[in-house]
C-alpha cells in the first residue's frame, strides 16, 4: 500500500481533520522525551474512539505497516519513537473519565487521560489516583500502563501494575479483548500483568480500570541536609530499618539541587551541602506527629545539617515540585542529558555513587543525582551537549556503565522508564540468550509480526543489531578493540556480557 | 518614521538554515529545551487541539528544525508559530527555562521577511502596524472617527438598519461591546506633572499606551491619581507612542525597533526613577525591550538601562508601599490573572494584595485564573475561532454571584466584555486600579 492510498485508507477512519501525514507536520512526532534517538513516522492519527483504534490497527495489520501508540510523549527511554517508518497512533483525543465507582474504589478512564488530571477529578469527593510519576500533570495513565510506571510515593504504595485491575485491549492484529476483572484476581492467566508494562508491543490499551483510594487524612513531610551523601544514605536504611513505611523518600544530589534551584522551582538549598532527603509520611493523623519526631531524631542521629517539618501545603507543595521538576531543569545546566534508571539494593548506595563519581570523572561529562532513595531507584542525570561532536555518544556510553555497575551489586537496568530503544543492549546485562528467547515467546503469541511497536523492549538474541556508538568506550579499550573490525566494535560497550 | 529593511545574511551559521534574516531565533534560546513535555498541558491551543505541532515543545522543536535546516519554513513551520497565543504559560511551568516568546517571536520576525503577508489582509496590518499605530496623532484621528461613529447617530443607524450585520460574528460582539471613545486620551488630557501627596517616595513617568488610552483612558487617569496618592510625582510625557508589542506578535521587529527607540529616548529624557504601566501586554514588551537589540551593543545597554525603571502598577504600589484605603468599596469580586501579568512578568500577589485591601471588598478567586482568555494581543481578529473557545472556557470559570470581573490588560477587557455580553452576566469589567482609586475617592480627603 502506498502513501497515498494508506492516507485515504486513514482518513476514511477518522477523517480529515485527525489525520497528519504531510513531511513537515512529522517532525513534532519524531521522538519522546528520550531524545538521543529520532525516526519521523509515516502518519500521526488521532483516534477517538475503541472502534477506530481497532480499525485502524486491524488496517495497518492486514496490510503489513508498523505502528507505535503515543500518549503525551513523555516517556525517556524511546518507548514512542518511531524508528520503522510507523504509523504513530496518538491515544490523547481518547482523554475520558469513562465512570468512577467510589464505594467500590475504581475508575475508568481512556488512555489518553491525564494521571494528575484523574486526581483533581477525584479530590473533591477525596480520593485520588496514587500512582505519581514526575510527569504526572501530562503523562497518561495509557502510557503509564504501559511503562508500568513509578513515582515517589510507589515506595508505600507500589507501582502502576498495583493500581490497574482491568483492561480493554486492542490486540495487533485489531481484535478487542478484554482482560483483568474489576474486582478479585483474573481467573485463568494472569494476561492483565503481561500487558502492563509490555511498553506497547503487545497491543494497545483503549480503556483501564483503575484503583481509586481515599486520600490519606494527614500528611507530614520532613526535608533534611546532608554535608555527606553516606550519611543521607545511611538515614534511608536506617529510616525503613527502624520499620516506619514513609510514603516516600527522595534524595537529591548537589548539582541535581542546583539545577532545580536555578528553575522556577526555587527552595534555595545551601549550596555546600552533598545531599537533602525529602521524606513523607502519611496514613491516619492519629501517631503521625510521633512518626515524624522519630524520623527527624534519625535524620539528627546521623549528622544532619538541619531538618525541617513542612509547615503549610505551600511548602510541601514547593518542596515536591523542586523534586519534580529536577529534570526539566537539568535544562538550566546542560543542553542535553540523558536521565538513567537504575535499581540497586538500597544497602549499595553510597558504593554505587561513588562508581557514578568515578565515571563522571573519566568521561568529563557532569552527572546529577535524583533517586527514589527509598526503593533504590537512581535517576543519574548525564549532562552533555549534542552540539559537540561525539559527547551523545559518550553520555549513552556512562549510561550504559551506571546500569552495568547496578547489575554488578546485584540490581536491574530499569525501576520505571522503561526498556524502549534506550536500554535494549542493557537488557543482556540481565538476561541469557535462553531468557530472552523465552519472552520473544511471548511476544509472537500476541504479535507474531512485531508490527506493534517493533524493535521495543527486548534485543534480538545473540545479535547486536541495535548500533550503539560506543567510540568512548571502544578508546579506552582500544587494545581490545584491535582485533575486531569498526562495526562490531561501535556495538556493545559491555560485550562481555 | 523611516525604516530600513534589513538584507539578508549571505554568511553565518544560520545560512544553511531556513532562518536568513538577522535577529533570528537563538540556538541557545531552543537548546535549553529537553523535550520533557510538562508544557503540554497548559498550553490552551495543544488543550484545545491535541496536535504536538501547536504545543510549545512542538513549536520550539519545529523552529530548532527550521533553523538547522531540517525543514523549510513553510506553512507547516509557519502556522504553528502562529496560532501560538504568546501567552507564556509554558514558561511559568518550564522546568528548564525556555524562553519560548522570545523564539516565538524572533520566528515570526523570520517570517515576516520571507513571507510577506498578501492580499487585503496584509495590506491591512501593514496599515495598521505601520501607518496608524506607531503616529500618536493618526491614532487619534481614527478615535476620534471611532467616536463620531458612537455618538453621532451613526452607529444606531448601522444597528438599526442590519447593515452592522456585514460584519462576522466576532467582529458584531466585539463592536458591541466597545466603551465609548472620550473626546481626548490621558495623555492629552493629564497636566504634564502632577506633584506628589504626602511623603515623597520619587518619580513616574505614566506609560499611556495606545488601545488603554484609546479605550480606556479614565484607567490611565485613575492610575495617575492612584500614583499621586501614594507619594509619587507622575509625569506624562507627551512624545512617548505605542510600545510595538503589536509589531513585535506580528514578526515587524523593525518597526518596533524604531518605536522602541522613540520610547527610551523620552523616557530616559525625562528622568525619572519609574516608568509605570498598567496594562499587562505593553509591560511585558516594555520589559523586553532589550530583546530587540541583540545585535546592536550600544541600544541594547540602553534598552537595558529603560526596562530596569519598567514597573506595573500593582508591582510598583507594592513595592515603594501603599497607603490602604479607608472608605469601603462594598463588592463581590473575582480576578482574572492577564498572561503577560502572570506569565511573562511573574506579577500575581501584588493585584491581589491591592484588592485585598480595600475594605468591604470580598475577592472570590476563580479556578485557573491564569488560562488565557483568548485576547491576546489581536489573536481574537487574527484567530477567532480559537479565541472563542478559549472565552468560553474563561466566562465558564467566573464564579457565581460576582458584580465585577477584574484585571490588569485593556486586550482582556475587552475580551471579556465580549464575554459577559455574550453570557448577558451583570458584571462589570475593571481594572484592578479602578477600584482602588474608588475607594481613595471615597474617603472624600486628599493625602
Amino acid at each position: 500500500m502506498n502513501q497515498e492510498a494508506l492516507v485515504r485508507a486513514l482518513t476514511e477512519i477518522v477523517g480529515p481533520r485527525r489525520i497528519l501525514h504531510r513531511p513537515g507536520q512529522l517532525a513534532a512526532y519524531e521522538c519522546d522525551g528520550y531524545v538521543a534517538q529520532k525516526g519521523r513516522p509515516r502518519a500521526v492519527v488521532f483516534p477517538e474512539t475503541t472502534e477506530e483504534v481497532s480499525r485502524i490497527v486491524r488496517l495497518l495489520h492486514r496490510e503489513r505497516i508498523p505502528f507505535v501508540p503515543r500518549g503525551a510523549g513523555t516517556g525517556l527511554s524511546g518507548g514512542a519513537t518511531p524508528l520503522h517508518d510507523e504509523v504513530v497512533i496518538s491515544l490523547v483525543r481518547m482523554n475520558k473519565l469513562l465512570s468512577v465507582d467510589y464505594e467500590n474504589m475504581r475508575a475508568i478512564v481512556q488512555p489518553g487521560h491525564v494521571n494528575l488530571t484523574l486526581s483533581k477529578r477525584l479530590g473533591p469527593q477525596g480520593y485520588y489516583y496514587a500512582p505519581d510519576p514526575s510527569s504526572q500533570s501530562v503523562c497518561t495513565i495509557g502510557g503509564n500502563l504501559a511503562e508500568n510506571a513509578g513515582g515517589a510515593h510507589c515506595l508505600k504504595y507500589g507501582v502502576t501494575t498495583n493500581h490497574i485491575v482491568a483492561a480493554e485491549v486492542v490486540m495487533p492484529n485489531g481484535d478487542v479483548v478484554e482482560i483483568g476483572a474489576e474486582f478479585g484476581e483474573a481467573v485463568g492467566y494472569d494476561l492483565l500483568g503481561l500487558i502492563v508494562g509490555s511498553e506497547g508491543t503487545l497491543g494497545i490499551a483503549t480503556a483501564i480500570t483503575v484503583r481509586i483510594l481515599k486520600k490519606p487524612q494527614a500528611v507530614r513531610t520532613v526535608m533534611a541536609m546532608f554535608d555527606r551523601v553516606a550519611d543521607a544514605s545511611d538515614t534511608v536504611s536506617h529510616i525503613i530499618a527502624s520499620g516506619i513505611v514513609p510514603a516516600a523518600i527522595e534524595m537529591m544530589d548537589q548539582l541535581a539541587m542546583q539545577a532545580v534551584d536555578k528553575s522556577n522551582y526555587h527552595v534555595g538549598y545551601p549550596r555546600d551541602i552533598e545531599a537533602v532527603l525529602l521524606i513523607e509520611v502519611d496514613g491516619l493523623e492519629a501517631g503521625l506527629p510521633e512518626l515524624a519526631d522519630r524520623i527527624i531524631a534519625i535524620c539528627r542521629e546521623h549528622r544532619a545539617r538541619s531538618v525541617k517539618l513542612a509547615e503549610s501545603d505551600a511548602e510541601r507543595a514547593l518542596w515536591w515540585s523542586s523534586r519534580k521538576m529536577a529534570f526539566g531543569a537539568t535544562g538550566r545546566i546542560s543542553p542535553d542529558y540523558i536521565v538513567q534508571d537504575g535499581v540497586i539494593p538500597r544497602t549499595k548506595l553510597t558504593e554505587i555513587l561513588a562508581r557514578i563519581a568515578e565515571l563522571s570523572e573519566e568521561s568529563g561529562l557532569r552527572i546529577a543525582n535524583v533517586f527514589h532513595a527509598g526503593d533504590g531507584n537512581l535517576h543519574p542525570l548525564i549532562c552533555y551537549d549534542a552540539r559537540i561532536p561525539g559527547q551523545t555518544e559518550k553520555a549513552v556510553a556512562v549510561g550504559s556503565a551506571i546500569l552495568r555497575a547496578c547489575v554488578d551489586v546485584g540490581g536491574s537496568i530499569t525501576g520505571e522508564h522503561g526498556v524502549g530503544v534506550e536500554k535494549l543492549e542493557e537488557m543482556r546485562y540481565l538476561f541469557s540468550d535462553a531468557d530472552l528467547e523465552a519472552q520473544l515467546a511471548i511476544r509472537a503469541v500476541f504479535n507474531p509480526e512485531d508490527l506493534c511497536n517493533p524493535g521495543k523492549l527486548i534485543p534480538r538474541p545473540g545479535r547486536c543489531a541495535e548500533v550503539r556508538d560506543a567510540h568512548w568506550l571502544a578508546a579506552k579499550h582500544a587494545e581490545i578493540a584491535a582485533g575486531f573490525p569498526d562495526q562490531t566494535l561501535t556495538t556493545s560497550p559491555g560485550a562481555g556480557a | 518614521m523611516a525604516t530600513k529593511e534589513p538584507e539578508l545574511i549571505r554568511m553565518g551559521q544560520h545560512s544553511q538554515g531556513a532562518f536568513r534574516w538577522p535577529d533570528a531565533p537563538d540556538p541557545d534560546k531552543y537548546s535549553v529545551c529537553v523535550h520533557c513535555g510538562f508544557c503540554l498541558e497548559v498550553c490552551p491551543t495543544y488543550q484545545e487541539w491535541t496536535d504536538e505541532n501547536h504545543s510549545p515543545r512542538g513549536r520550539v522543536y519545529l523552529i530548532k528544525a527550521a533553523s538547522e535546516g531540517e525543514l523549510p519554513l513553510d506553512e507547516n513551520v509557519i502556522n504553528p508559530v502562529f496560532t501560538c497565543l504568546d501567552c507564556r504559560a509554558c514558561e511559568t511551568v518550564c522546568p528548564s527555562g525556555v524562553q519560548v516568546g522570545a523564539l516565538i517571536e524572533e520566528a515570526r520576525g523570520q517570517v515576516y521577511h520571507a513571507r510577506p503577508k498578501q492580499g487585503v489582509a496584509g495590506a491591512l496590518e501593514r496599515l495598521f502596524l505601520r501607518g496608524i499605530f506607531p503616529h500618536p496623532k493618526r491614532l487619534r484621528r481614527v478615535a476620534k472617527l471611532m467616536r463620531f461613529y458612537q455618538t453621532s447617530g451613526l452607529r444606531t443607524a448601522i444597528r438599526k438598519t442590519g447593515a452592522i450585520r456585514v460584519l462576522p460574528r466576532h467582529l458584531r460582539e466585539m463592536e458591541a461591546v466597545l466603551p465609548e471613545v472620550p473626546a481626548e486620551g490621558a495623555r492629552e488630557a493629564l497636566p504634564g506633572r502632577m506633584p506628589a501627596q504626602g511623603v515623597r517616595k520619587g518619580a513616574a513617568a505614566l506609560f499611556t499606551g495606545c488601545v488603554m488610552d484609546v479605550f480606556f483612558a479614565d484607567v490611565n487617569e485613575a492610575t495617575a491619581r492612584v500614583l499621586a496618592r501614594n507619594g509619587l510625582e507622575v509625569r506624562v510625557p507627551k512624545e512617548q507612542i505605542c510600545c510595538g508589542a503589536l509589531q513585535v506578535h506580528a514578526g515587524d521587529r523593525e518597526q518596533a525597533r524604531a518605536m522602541a527607540k522613540h520610547n527610551i529616548d523620552v523616557f530616559l529624557a525625562s528622568g525619572v526613577d519609574y516608568i509605570v504601566i498598567n496594562a499587562a501586554g505593553c509591560g511585558a514588551a516594555l520589559k523586553e525591550y532589550p530583546e530587540l537589540f541583540r545585535d546592536d551593543p550600544v541600544w541594547h545597554a540602553r534598552a537595558e538601562q529603560f526596562s530596569a525603571k519598567v514597573r506595573d502598577i500593582s508591582e510598583l504600589l507594592v513595592e515603594v508601599g501603599f497607603d490602604p484605603p479607608r472608605a469601603e468599596v462594598r463588592r463581590r469580586v473575582t480576578y482574572h490573572d492577564a498572561c503577560h501579568l502572570c506569565h511573562a512578568q511573574k506579577i500575581r500577589q501584588q493585584p491581589r494584595q491591592l484588592l485585598r485591601a480595600i475594605p468591604g471588598l470580598e475577592l472570590v478567586e476563580m479556578p485557573d485564573s491564569d488560562r488565557c482568555c483568548g485576547s491576546a494581543g489581536i489573536y481574537n481578529l487574527t484567530h477567532p475561532q480559537m479565541a472563542g473557545e478559549l472565552l468560553e472556557r474563561k466566562m465558564d470559570d467566573v464564579p457565581e454571584g460576582v458584580d465585577a470581573i477584574v484585571m490588569g490588560n485593556p486586550g482582556c477587557m475587552l475580551q471579556i466584555k465580549v464575554g459577559v455580553h455574550r453570557r448577558q452576566r451583570q458584571a462589570d469589567v475593571l481594572h484592578t486600579v479602578e477600584l482602588l482609586d474608588e475607594a481613595y475617592r471615597r474617603e472624600g480627603v486628599k493625602g
